[in-house]
């Protein structure tokens, strides 16, 4: 922001790091109880019973953001770490904690394994010629 | 009326998410060929590495640069309201490849994105598909004040199977860059046959 030429040495605002250290925001864990590991195109929905009073009384403000961030539209995995700025890995185990509350849930993606159906890659192929 | 009152608590849709790989050597172009088809400006998500770097990486000429920043940039196509297609592109350097392996799982397929006047850049990206059975296409960005070459001396050059389809590209084109993507997919789904055909027999 403050990048005009004085101080060229110092860091201000977003340039000096993030005031909380990534991790902090975990408590120090880099894995999270409900661990399944979470695909980056896994997609977080935010249960409809999330709202209710009382519910939302343990959750950091990176918790909530991510239960209003999924609320409206299903967001994946990576488009949360980017847009809340944070480290996949923290977003990971900050998502394990709200599946264990119950304030949202992950659909999984087609397995590694077995490649989509047919038809669904059929209609990605119909869809790309369609933009 | 009481079915306009329960719209409102209508669950939003939950879409299949697929993805699709954009590697390649070091400024081939990813990036660039993501933001292409990309709905969103390329987002990128991003791990700061301080001291992991520092006995590898070359940094003169840019001494001011203390971190290095293992970012997967990536895209989102949404093709219908519950099919979205995202595009990453791999880190550029080659001792992140634990990253690829996040990154591949899963993956529908890859683009291999290539420099002719730099193929050896992309030789990895190629080799690491080909061991982990990963169906790509090889994407030869035509560079402006790059000679051309024949699709078939690319591939002679990467020792290509023959069934890896190459295609000429320009990776800031965004047409260009979806029949890329539509070659990954009918690759895909060829690759996907002819598996199973040799699993049944």
């Amino acid at each position: 922001m403050s990048g005009d030429g004085q101080g060229m040495s110092h860091w201000f605002d977003d340039e000096a790091g993030p005031v909380v250290r990534p991790y902090a925001m975990t408590r120090g864990r880099t894995t999270s109880a409900a661990q399944h590991r979470l695909d980056l195109i896994a997609v977080v929905v935010t249960e409809p019973h999330a709202d209710d009073a009382g519910a939302a009384q343990t959750l950091s403000p990176e918790h909530e953001d991510i239960v209003g961030l999924c609320r409206d539209a299903p967001q994946s995995v990576a488009e949360l770490a980017a847009e809340l700025d944070l480290p996949i890995g923290v977003v990971r185990v900050l998502i394990g904690d709200l599946v264990a509350d119950e304030m949202v849930h992950v659909t999984r993606p087609v397995p590694p394994a077995e490649l989509p159906d047919e038809s669904i890659l059929r209609d990605v192929i119909s869809g790309l010629r369609a933009l | 009326m009481i079915f306009g009152r329960s719209e409102r608590g209508k669950a939003p849709v939950e879409p299949v998410t697929l993805k699709i790989l954009v590697a390649g050597g070091f400024g081939v172009g990813k990036t660039t060929m993501v933001g292409a088809v990309s709905e969103i400006k390329p987002l990128r998500t991003e791990e700061v590495l301080t001291e992991a770097g520092r006995p590898v990486d070359d940094t003169s000429g840019v001494e001011g640069k203390h971190t290095t920043t293992v970012a997967m940039d990536f895209g989102r196509i949404t093709l219908r309201e519950d099919l979205v297609l995202y595009l990453f592109g791999t880190p550029g350097q080659d001792r992140f490849w634990f990253l690829w392996d996040e990154l591949s799982t899963g993956a529908l397929g890859a683009v291999v994105l290539a420099d002719t006047r730099r193929l050896e850049d992309c030789f990895a990206a190629v080799d690491y598909f080909e061991r982990r059975s990963i169906p790509f296409v090889v994407g030869v960005n035509c560079f402006e004040g790059a000679a051309r070459y024949p699709t078939e001396d690319v591939r002679q050059a990467l020792d290509l199977d023959p069934e890896v389809p190459v295609v000429l590209c320009d990776a800031r084109d965004r047409e260009s860059v979806k029949e890329v993507l539509i070659g990954v997919v009918q690759h895909a789904m060829a690759y996907a046959a002819e598996r199973r055909q040799t699993v049944t027999t």
